[in-house]
């Protein structure tokens, strides 16, 4: 009977693949489950630490208006990017639009500060909110569909989402919100008229929560499951674990980091209106810095952001108003030759034995 | 409201439809082929537009008679950008192909808006313009040109790929690769010909839009997004689907217009894609 073997024998070594995988996974899950949460590595927090104490000191050294906005733009990318990567890095759904949440974050802050002075301290914190359940009414029907039908969702909600606000009137349609300027009690309004220090200050403690929150959720038990459903969700199903509910999960995450940046940028430019809140072209620019950077790695957005927004930035000044396509075409070029020859993003071309090494400790 | 006005609005609905299924049928082409989700297609067809506009504002080219000429430039960026890009990225994860194709979208609109400025243009005095009425029906003229010649391109299409040798090798190529590559049908060319056929689907129809409609940097964006609906109602790689689904669009989009309130347009194309994606995730004639 060796030829009835010979049929059954491709069956079996797939069926034999599948237990390995499983086993692999399950592994996993329980490395995560005894190993301890809190954990640092010596030399990598001494890195950390360097880095964080100089953004802090920096603006001491009296840099330039410029200097200051641009580090914070840096910031506030770097975190909205990371929002992405959340959803895109642990679910592997890519999300076409992730400015729904910067909108709602945006909108609740000016909103519940124009309509019944509540401090936009607490602005942020209702937006937090309300961006989570969006994103959970949005993701229970949607986080469903696989791939390209996940994104063309995403897109056209986003879209809709615009075209709603441009059209609601109790949000000022078109023209969107005006915060009123408030001189007599900059920390309560939020509104910091004599220097961008405070809001470099702000966006540095989001910027630095954000990334620990991420980076515990990597670690934690839920990261290992997001990413178990990621590479494998069959196989993580078989395990238990409830992939649907985990992907939302994730998508809550992603956008309650999101719904702050969005306040922010409204208290700095005091002016909301749809079509900059809920621009595509906000949830194309965290998509692509979290490409250049590395999707799925940590400090992919940091890196992404710390390369594209200066360019940007850059060419606003020296190419004035015409400069706004000139970062497209450089984006836009950038992504494609990443896509084609490092599709794991700049990360990846830190050298191996550097990565392995912080790994392995 | 009397029934006249609803039979006007299913009228401008299905000759808009047509439209949309044209250039919904490029990008189900490209998909059913290699399975990537071209993101760039509107920038595609706003390109077409702008060449049809550049023949007719440098050489004084009617844009009914530059389909040709824009159909060979439309075919060339085809073919070049399955060379650079595509190419390279088909194996790659579909993160990977979306972001590259979005890149490249983002690329070619930025060049549109640096060279061309994001001014609204329109071609003036073209071949085909006015209206005409039927029994108190307005219909354009230039809509009515414009589904005909899309009506014409897609049999064209749909006999090109079901009766040629070379259609049927395509359809070879899109069921399963390897085995059209063991009866010697070269797959790299095979993408490269899907590449210049979608692309030239597009140039067709951005030609006719031409003639009535503004041409701007970002006019493929709301195309682009009306392509992907119809795609997704007539299922990823079917041809015929996306000719109903194109017609179905056009007729959900002026009639939910008239009806309920023309502002929201958008929402109620969006709305029966979500309702189709979720219902039935394969499409009204989807293969699989």
């Amino acid at each position: 009977m060796q030829f009835t073997y010979s049929l059954l024998l491709p069956d079996r070594k797939e069926f034999l693949e599948d237990i390995k995988m499983i086993n692999n996974i399950s592994a996993k899950l329980l490395e995560a489950k005894n190993e301890p949460l809190w954990y640092f590595n010596k030399n990598s927090l001494i890195i950390i630490g360097v880095v964080v104490l100089g953004l802090l000191l920096f603006p001491f050294t009296s840099p330039s208006k410029f200097a200051i906005h641009l580090m914070m733009m840096i910031f506030m990318h770097a975190v909205m990017a990371q929002s992405w990567n959340v959803l895109a890095g642990f679910s592997g759904q890519i999300s076409l639009g992730h400015a729904i949440f910067f909108g709602i974050g945006a909108y609740a802050s000016a909103y519940f500060y124009v309509k019944f002075q509540i401090t936009p301290w607490i602005g942020i914190l209702i937006g937090i909110g309300i961006s989570g359940l969006i994103a959970m009414l949005i993701g229970i029907p949607i986080l469903r569909l696989k791939g390209h039908y996940f994104a063309i969702a995403t897109l056209l909600i986003g879209i809709s989402f615009q075209v709603v606000f441009q059209r609601w009137p109790e949000v000022g349609s078109s023209s969107g919100l005006w915060i009123p300027i408030n001189r007599e009690s900059p920390w309560s309004s939020m509104q910091f008229h004599k220097s961008k220090v405070a809001y470099y200050y702000i966006s540095l403690i989001f910027f630095i929560a954000s990334f620990f929150l991420v980076w515990l959720l990597n670690r934690s038990k839920l990261g290992y499951r997001l990413r178990a459903i990621r590479d494998q969700s069959d196989a993580a199903s078989s395990l238990g674990i409830h992939v649907s509910k985990y992907k939302i999960i994730a998508f809550i995450i992603s956008a309650m980091i999101m719904a702050p940046m969005g306040s922010i940028y409204a208290q700095y430019v005091l002016i909301v209106d749809p079509n900059n809140a809920f621009n595509v072209d906000i949830s194309i620019l965290v998509l692509l810095i979290s490409v250049m950077g590395g999707v799925g790695n940590i400090w992919g957005p940091i890196i992404g952001s710390a390369i594209l927004i200066p360019i940007s930035e850059f060419s606003r000044i020296y190419f004035g108003g015409t400069g706004h396509s000139i970062d497209l075409i450089v984006y836009g070029v950038l992504i494609i030759i990443i896509c084609i020859f490092r599709p794991a993003g700049i990360v990846s071309l830190i050298p191996r034995s550097f990565r392995e090494r912080e790994k392995a400790k | 409201m009397t029934s006249q006005v609803v039979i006007q609005a299913i009228i401008s609905g299905i000759l808009m439809g047509l439209i949309y299924a044209l250039i919904a049928a490029g990008l189900s082409l490209i998909f059913g082929l290699m399975e990537i989700v071209n993101f760039a297609h509107g920038d595609h067809l706003m390109v077409s537009m702008f060449s049809a506009f550049w023949f007719w504002m440098l050489f004084g080219i009617d844009p009914i008679y530059s389909i040709p000429l824009t159909i060979l430039v439309m075919a060339v960026l085809g073919i070049a950008t399955h060379y650079f890009i595509i190419r390279k990225i088909l194996n790659s994860t579909m993160l990977v192909q979306i972001c590259a194709t979005f890149g490249l979208a983002v690329a070619i609109r930025a060049l549109a808006q640096f060279f061309f400025t994001p001014d609204f243009r329109t071609i003036k005095n073209p071949i085909i313009q006015g209206k005409f009425e039927i029994a108190g029906i307005f219909i354009g003229q230039p809509q009515l040109y414009a589904s005909l010649v899309c009506l014409i391109a897609f049999i064209l299409l749909y006999l090109f790929v079901t009766k040629t040798e070379t259609g049927t090798a395509l359809q070879a190529t899109a069921q399963d690769r390897q085995a059209a590559e063991i009866l010697g049908i070269p797959s790299n060319k095979m993408f490269a010909l899907g590449w210049a056929i979608g692309l030239s689907c597009v140039a067709v129809a951005g030609s006719m839009l031409s003639n009535f409609y503004y041409v701007f940097p970002d006019v493929g964006v709301n195309f682009s997004l009306f392509a992907f609906v119809a795609v997704a109602l007539g299922g990823f790689g079917s041809i015929t689907g996306s000719l109903i689904a194109g017609i179905i669009i056009g007729i959900v989009e002026s009639v939910g217009g008239l009806l309920i309130d023309p502002s929201f347009k958008l929402l109620y194309v969006f709305a029966v894609y979500l309702f189709v994606v979720i219902a039935r995730p394969q499409g009204i004639f989807g293969r699989y």
